[in-house]
């Protein structure tokens, strides 16, 4: 049996009135893909924040791979190998492509108090850096400057940003937002290759991806789990249909 | 709210690999090359001391590009480390010791020292705070400044021999002293250009372009962006030894804030992130504020408007003028 | 004892005066995301224009009256002219632009007034002093400064809280967008919170101006006081610029007064007043960096932004 790479446990965060996450638990075991989904409003931001370190939960716990993170800073999760991608691009726009996942890679070969040497020529943050890249199919925008991508090429960016840096657990923030149906179709197959080598939390609207590509669903209402399983469990449970499913939603 | 940034577009003229760009740099050092001929030559000793205050500002413009330009650290306490590092020359001198192998590491250390403190605290800060506190930190200094009696207080103190070299080279030397400055500014130019272009630099121009994502990747940014802030508060201090040398003098005029913001005006000037940027830019701003001296009585009338069209206009500075369309 | 109670009233009288330049600063800097370092110069020039004005019509109030009118009037025009072109610019272009305005205001009115400045004289029952506690007489002129600056504080309370342009404002400090969507004129919403700011510059220099200066750079100093206390109280809120100006005006004042008499104590003559004048000097920045680490955006915050 898997044992769990990601421990959440009792996460709790109220924001004035509102309860935001409302004793969140959930056991990630490694390899697994995992999909959140719920209404707007769940709470699935607050969560996300809560795991990246951004927002610091009222109470609760989190514990990746045996090691108590709730309260480390964002920027030495990502370096345990607790990597995101963002809803909203979040990159670099006035680097290339290849300098945005390069800068990715960089944070994850050692310190960078180095001052002489260019950057530009360490093979041994462009070489990876190309490789993330050929694997999203943006290798030949390697030298384009982010501003110049179309909104799918920066989606695509994001997801190999988020990559490139050789993480143990992915946290992906509705990557299929905005993507054409091409684009989609690609990365859901981009996801599907990843299934088992890394542990994926996704975070998505988009129901079609999310039952072809996840081993288990968890539905979040009100800053609360109402139910998990596998895809086929959760479609059928009746809670799940009133709650999500059978508010105007799509097929399920 | 800033506007988003643009990619620079490129004008098409260029002769051979020489763009406009690198055309206006070699122009400028060129030139500057020549200035103590050209003083000795016409008899006119002002062109020396004006051109090497150039210098020696464009070095302390160089230091502020690099936290600036590069780091999206706009410190409007700069001037403090030009006033800590020439203090640091002059309060040596008074106390008997001249050597300015002693005098000019502590300038530095000190600036450094000062730096590392602001940059401490100020760092955590962020948008017009961080301008807000970076200016009430270098206005700590002045007004230590003006409470030292024993230094001059508010009227300054005068220096009487210049930071000595033991026989290496003698700095009431005019020409010497320019060559010196032009070559610490060369030197200071290359070590900039090789920092921000290293891992180094790149992780200080990721914090600039998108902190969050700096941090989502795994880089702490705090420590780094001190760093840098160090790095330019020892860099400003070394001009400032250089200025109270080149002035004879030190007082806390040397870092008003008014003196900051003429400092954050050159860099933009002569364009950010440009390497040659702070030289252009200081030579354009001290050029121009002693022609327009000559001209009027009055010449903040013209200069004072003509940075807010500065600032309205062009987003480059000079140097994006001369590269061609940078919109913004 | 009745000493520390007299410059207790000094701080609060500084800490008024201060609230005045905050207040605009603020509500600019809140709505127009705008950092005006030419806000000095309103200052300035609401006290050579109040100086001129008395002088003409020999008149104190008739001077301050006409000051305060065409303080705002330039400010408007300030606006229309040149800060409208600086709206949407990053903060860097800000201080640059109103760096050059500030340079060329003090210029100007060194062309118009002279270099030497001016002097504005109170009407005789100004100087009385008035007896506010048994045993202590305080200038009557800094009693109605402190009285008058806390009616202004109360109308704008009632302007932000209770009016329609209030609301505006409020709604314009928080979410900037919003408001140019939902179809308000907002150049012209502008153009009357800078002239409104202005007011409020233009009327603490002719405040001030019969107890301390009317003269060149005088925008500067208290400037950078009133961005302190901005800051202190959080970009965008008033009432933060309320509590931030006592806080401030106090610390000053408690700062000259006392830190030179403490170090005193403990420290030879000539060691106590230097480091004193020093100390005391620093007291706001000190007061500042505190705030800010332990609340990097200050005690009041405007939300959202």
């Amino acid at each position: 049996m898997a044992e769990a790479l990601l421990e959440i446990d009792g996460l709790t965060k109220r924001f004035g009135g509102v309860v935001a996450a409302d004793e969140f638990s959930l056991m990630l075991p490694a390899g697994e893909l995992h999909a959140i989904i719920g209404p707007n409003g769940a709470g699935k931001s607050t969560l996300i924040g809560q795991l990246t370190g951004e927002v610091a939960p009222d109470s609760g716990r989190i514990r990746f791979d045996g090691l108590e993170i709730t309260n480390l800073p964002v920027y030495r999760r990502s370096q345990l190998g607790l990597a995101r991608s963002f809803q909203v691009t979040t990159l670099f726009p006035d680097f290339t492509a290849l300098d945005n996942v390069a800068l990715s890679v960089q944070a994850h070969s050692g310190h960078s108090f180095r001052f002489w040497s260019d950057a530009r020529s360490e093979i041994a943050l462009r070489e990876p850096a190309r490789t993330a890249l050929a694997r999203v199919g943006l290798a030949e925008r390697a030298a384009t400057l982010v501003a110049d991508l179309s909104h799918g090429e920066r989606r695509q960016l994001e997801i190999a940003m988020a990559l490139a840096g050789r993480p143990r657990m992915l946290l992906l923030d509705e990557p299929m937002a905005g993507m054409g149906p091409e684009e989609s179709i690609r990365l859901v197959e981009q996801l599907r290759a990843l299934k088992g080598a890394i542990t994926v939390m996704l975070i998505e609207h988009d129901i079609d991806a999310v039952f072809a590509l996840a081993d288990r669903i968890s539905v979040l209402v009100y800053g609360r789990i109402i139910a998990t399983g596998d895809p086929a469990a959760i479609r059928s449970d009746p809670a799940v249909r009133e709650a999500y499913l059978g508010e105007g939603a799509a097929d399920g | 709210m800033s506007p988003a940034p643009k990619p620079p577009v490129k004008t098409g003229w260029s002769i051979g690999i020489v763009t406009p760009r690198i055309g206006l740099n070699i122009a400028v050092i060129a030139t500057l090359a020549v200035v103590p001929a050209y003083a000795a030559l016409t008899g006119n000793a002002f062109a020396l001391t004006l051109f090497t205050r150039v210098v020696i500002l464009a070095i302390a413009a160089l230091s502020l590009n690099l936290i600036m330009g590069f780091g999206g650290m706009v410190s409007f306490g700069h001037a403090a480390y030009l006033g800590i590092g020439g203090y640091a020359v002059g309060v040596l001198a008074k106390e008997g010791i001249g050597s300015g192998f002693v005098q000019w590491p502590i300038a530095i250390a000190a600036a450094a020292l000062y730096a590392l403190v602001v940059g401490a605290l100020s760092l955590r800060t962020r948008g017009v705070y961080f301008i807000m506190i970076t200016l009430a930190f270098a206005q700590m200094v002045y007004y230590v400044a003006i409470g030292l009696d024993r230094y001059g207080g508010d009227d300054g103190l005068t220096i009487y021999h210049r930071s000595g070299f033991g026989g290496l080279i003698d700095l009431s030397n005019r020409t010497l002293f320019y060559y010196l400055c032009f070559g610490l500014l060369l030197a200071g130019t290359y070590l900039v250009w090789r920092i921000v272009n290293s891992r180094f630099g790149m992780v200080i121009q990721g914090a600039r372009s998108n902190e969050r994502r700096m941090r989502a990747i795994g880089f702490p940014t705090f420590r780094y962006r001190l760093v840098c802030f160090v790095i330019a508060g020892a860099m400003c201090g070394l001009a400032g030894a250089l200025l109270a040398n080149h002035t004879d003098f030190i007082s806390p005029a040397m870092m008003h804030w008014t003196r900051s913001g003429d400092l954050i005006v050159m860099v933009v000037l002569g364009g950010m992130q440009a390497m040659f940027g702070p030289l252009i830019g200081a030579l354009t701003f001290l050029v121009l504020e002693e022609g327009l001296s000559r001209l009027t009585e009055y010449s903040n009338l013209i200069l004072g408007p003509l940075l807010l069209v500065v600032a309205i206009s062009i987003h480059g500075g000079i140097d994006g003028l001369i590269v061609g369309r940078r919109s913004g | 004892m009745l000493y520390f109670f007299e410059q207790f009233l000094n701080g609060i009288q500084l800490g008024m005066l201060l609230f005045l330049l905050a207040a605009g600063l603020t509500l600019i800097f809140g709505i127009m995301d705008l950092v005006n370092l030419a806000h000095g110069s309103l200052y300035m020039l609401g006290a050579y224009f109040a100086a001129t004005f008395a002088d003409w019509t020999d008149s104190f109030l008739l001077g301050a009256l006409l000051a305060l009118a065409a303080t705002a009037v330039t400010g408007m025009l300030l606006e229309v002219i040149a800060m409208r072109r600086l709206y949407g610019r990053s903060h860097l272009d800000h201080v640059l632009g109103t760096f050059g305005l500030l340079l060329f205001f003090n210029e100007l009115v060194r062309l118009i007034w002279g270099p030497a400045g001016m002097t504005l004289s109170l009407p005789s029952e100004m100087l009385n002093a008035v007896e506010v506690l048994p045993g202590l007489f305080y200038p009557l002129y800094r009693l109605v400064i402190i009285g008058v600056t806390l009616a202004v504080a109360v109308l704008m309370y009632l302007l932000i809280m209770r009016t329609r342009l209030g609301m505006l404002i409020r709604a314009g400090a928080s979410n900037r967008e919003m408001v140019g969507a939902l179809g308000v004129n907002i150049k012209l919403l502008y153009t009357m919170v800078f002239g409104l700011g202005a007011a409020l510059a233009g009327f603490a220099g002719l405040m001030q101006a019969p107890i301390l200066t009317v003269q060149i750079g005088m925008g500067e100093n208290i400037l950078i006081a009133a961005f302190v206390v901005v800051t202190i109280g959080g970009i965008g809120s008033i009432r933060g610029a309320f509590v931030a100006s006592l806080l401030v005006g106090l610390a000053d004042t408690v700062g000259r007064t006392f830190v030179p008499d403490l170090l005193h104590t403990f420290l030879s003559d000539s060691a106590s007043s230097s480091l004193g004048r020093a100390l005391s000097s620093m007291m706001i920045y000190l007061v500042m960096a505190l705030v800010l680490i332990a609340r990097p955006e200050g005690l009041f915050p405007a939300a959202g932004k």
